[in-house]
């Protein structure tokens, strides 16, 4: 009985690429789904290309949740980077589903929470740069915004001791 | 990718290999002695000398009669009969079960499915945080309404050992039925259901070292109940179905051998449960052992760890060769944690990096030195995934 899993799956959740954080991020995307309890945090540091565009210069993400959840994270980080921030937002859960070889039914919403991340990340990258937020990315921030009120909500005591450990070390 | 040499098999509260005495004891009834036990014929005779062989030798195990064992096809079935045939069988003397919070789904939906469809009402005990069910609060529930109280003999997700010759007497006194649903520890813990005071009980064959298929159910006689499967009048016309000898015969044959080494076992899985635990605590920062620290089964050991997702564990130990299982949500059909792990107070987070490793015939020292050398490398490792940490 072959794992639910794809190989592609398997091979990023066993050998995740881009994982951890990055100091100094120009964007972070912090999202979770209430539901299972999955929760994924995008780091994004933006910079040039040679025609002047913004650009994904690196990218790397930390995820607490299952096979799915780790694998998506991971090839989203390879789909995005280098790409302009535009093309990036073009990412979507179908792109993530399609990179991995498919998902199983009940684990398409870990791919969803992929992308959110990445809208998240981008979003803040140009909220923070006081940059123009196209009325459907601005939609979507606050649909995904709902939903994470409940997940700060259960991980308030994690997310704490995260930051407190943070400072602590800086 | 995922070959390796070594495994580990901690899932024995999953499923157990079959015992080769029990598969020798079963094989002649697949083929040379095919019989069906209703035919007149020598083969008919046979196959039903056998089925009465192997009511016996359950009974014997539990202090029953023959006469009061009701085989069956799965654990599942024993509990929804027990259940549902009881609650419509006494029906018109009330309408109320009560059951603890941390049962089988299939006892916990058999109920939910009363109280839908034919009036019932249920009351579902809430357990302490070890996972045990106060006899107390069973004395309290019990109404004038109340046909039946089932409470699990031990649990299968956190192991914990209920008190139920206590309940059993409670019951006996008040004159409500007792069910105890035993898959977990028929052949694991001494059961005397006259002692204990057990009106029915469940018992199960795959969890034993015996093949899938084939579970009984003890009814005390007397009792009054009314079947869920109807047709024929096989099994006291209680279970219509041809009976599956071939399974009844290894199912009493592995619970014989189990019976016969019970005490030597138990101690030898316990002090390897032992040592697992107290490895796993040890070696493994933010760890918790869930279920009751001593009354709980000597081949269960269930812990939660922070910042990491079960399903994780799972996959990344089968790609090392150690099979177990988790609570988590993710890894259920509905994404919902353990029922199980909640009622003990874990928060859903907890629930999501619990697992449970089982012990089984099989477990030797080396399986637990090697699944403690692993186990906090995988957990140490998903911890640098996750933004959680320590």
């Amino acid at each position: 009985m072959p794992l639910p899993y794809s190989s592609k799956v398997m091979e990023h959740f066993l050998h995740p690429k881009n994982m951890g954080k990055i100091k100094n991020a120009d964007g972070i995307g912090k999202v979770g789904n209430l539901q299972c309890g999955d929760v994924m945090w995008l780091y994004i540091k933006v910079g040039k290309n040679k025609s002047g565009k913004e650009i994904i210069k690196d990218i790397k993400f930390e995820t607490f949740g299952c096979v799915a959840a780790l694998s998506t994270s991971s090839a989203i980080t390879e789909l995005a980077k280098g790409k302009t921030l535009g093309k990036a937002l073009k990412i979507d859960r179908a792109k993530i589903v399609k990179n991995l070889g498919g998902l199983p039914p009940i684990k398409i919403h870990c791919s969803v929470l992929a992308a959110d991340a990445l809208d998240e990340a981008i979003y803040d990258y140009l909220q923070k740069n006081k940059k123009k937020i196209s009325l459907d990315l601005q939609k979507r921030h606050e649909i995904i915004l709902k939903s994470k009120e409940g997940i700060e909500h259960r991980y308030h005591d994690w997310i704490n001791l995260e930051e407190e450990l943070r400072h602590g070390k800086d | 990718m995922l070959k390796t040499k070594k495994t580990v098999y901690l899932d024995y509260a999953a499923t157990t290999p079959i015992d080769p005495q029990v598969l020798k004891a079963m094989l002649p009834y697949f083929s040379t002695r095919f019989g069906n036990s209703m035919s007149l014929h020598a083969l008919g005779r046979e196959a039903k000398g056998a089925l009465e062989q192997s009511r016996k030798q359950i009974a014997k195990i539990i202090g029953a009669k023959p006469s009061e064992i009701i085989f069956t096809g799965s654990a599942s079935e024993s509990n929804n009969l027990a259940i549902k045939g009881v609650a419509f069988a006494n029906k018109d003397r009330g309408r109320h079960i009560i059951i603890s919070a941390i049962e089988h789904p299939c006892i916990m939906q058999s109920v939910a499915f009363l109280e839908k469809h034919a009036g019932f009402t249920i009351t579902r005990l809430r357990v302490d945080k070890f996972g045990t069910v106060s006899p107390a609060d069973v004395a309290k529930a019990i109404t004038k309404e109340t046909v039946l109280v089932s409470i699990m003999h031990a649990n299968n997700e956190i192991g914990t050992i209920e008190p139920i010759a206590e309940i059993g007497k409670i019951c006996h006194d008040k004159g409500v039925l007792f069910h105890t649903d035993a898959a977990q520890t028929l052949g694991k813990l001494p059961i005397d259901v006259n002692k204990m005071k057990i009106d029915l009980l469940t018992a199960s064959s795959h969890k034993i070292y015996g093949p899938k298929g084939a579970a009984c159910l003890y009814i005390r006689s007397g009792t009054k109940i009314e079947p869920i499967l109807h047709g024929g009048s096989h099994e006291f016309g209680l279970r219509a179905s041809t009976i599956n000898v071939p399974a009844i015969v290894g199912f009493a044959k592995a619970a014989t051998i189990c019976a016969k080494q019970m005490a030597r076992e138990d101690k030898r899985l316990a002090s390897l449960r032992d040592k697992l635990i107290k490895g796993v605590l040890l070696r493994i920062p933010r760890s918790r052992l869930n279920g009751h620290p001593k009354l709980r089964l000597a081949n269960n050991a269930n812990f939660s760890f922070d910042f990491v997702e079960g399903e994780s564990i799972v996959l990344s130990l089968d790609a090392l060769g150690i099979a177990v299982s988790t609570g988590s949500a993710c890894s259920s059909e509905k994404l919902e944690p353990s029922h199980v792990l909640l009622a003990i107070g874990l928060r859903p987070e907890q629930a999501h990096g619990s697992l449970r490793l089982t012990l089984g015939r099989q477990t030797k020292e080396r399986d637990i030195v090697y699944t403690l050398k692993v186990l906090p490398k995988v957990i140490k490792n998903l911890r640098i995934v996750s933004p959680f940490k320590i």
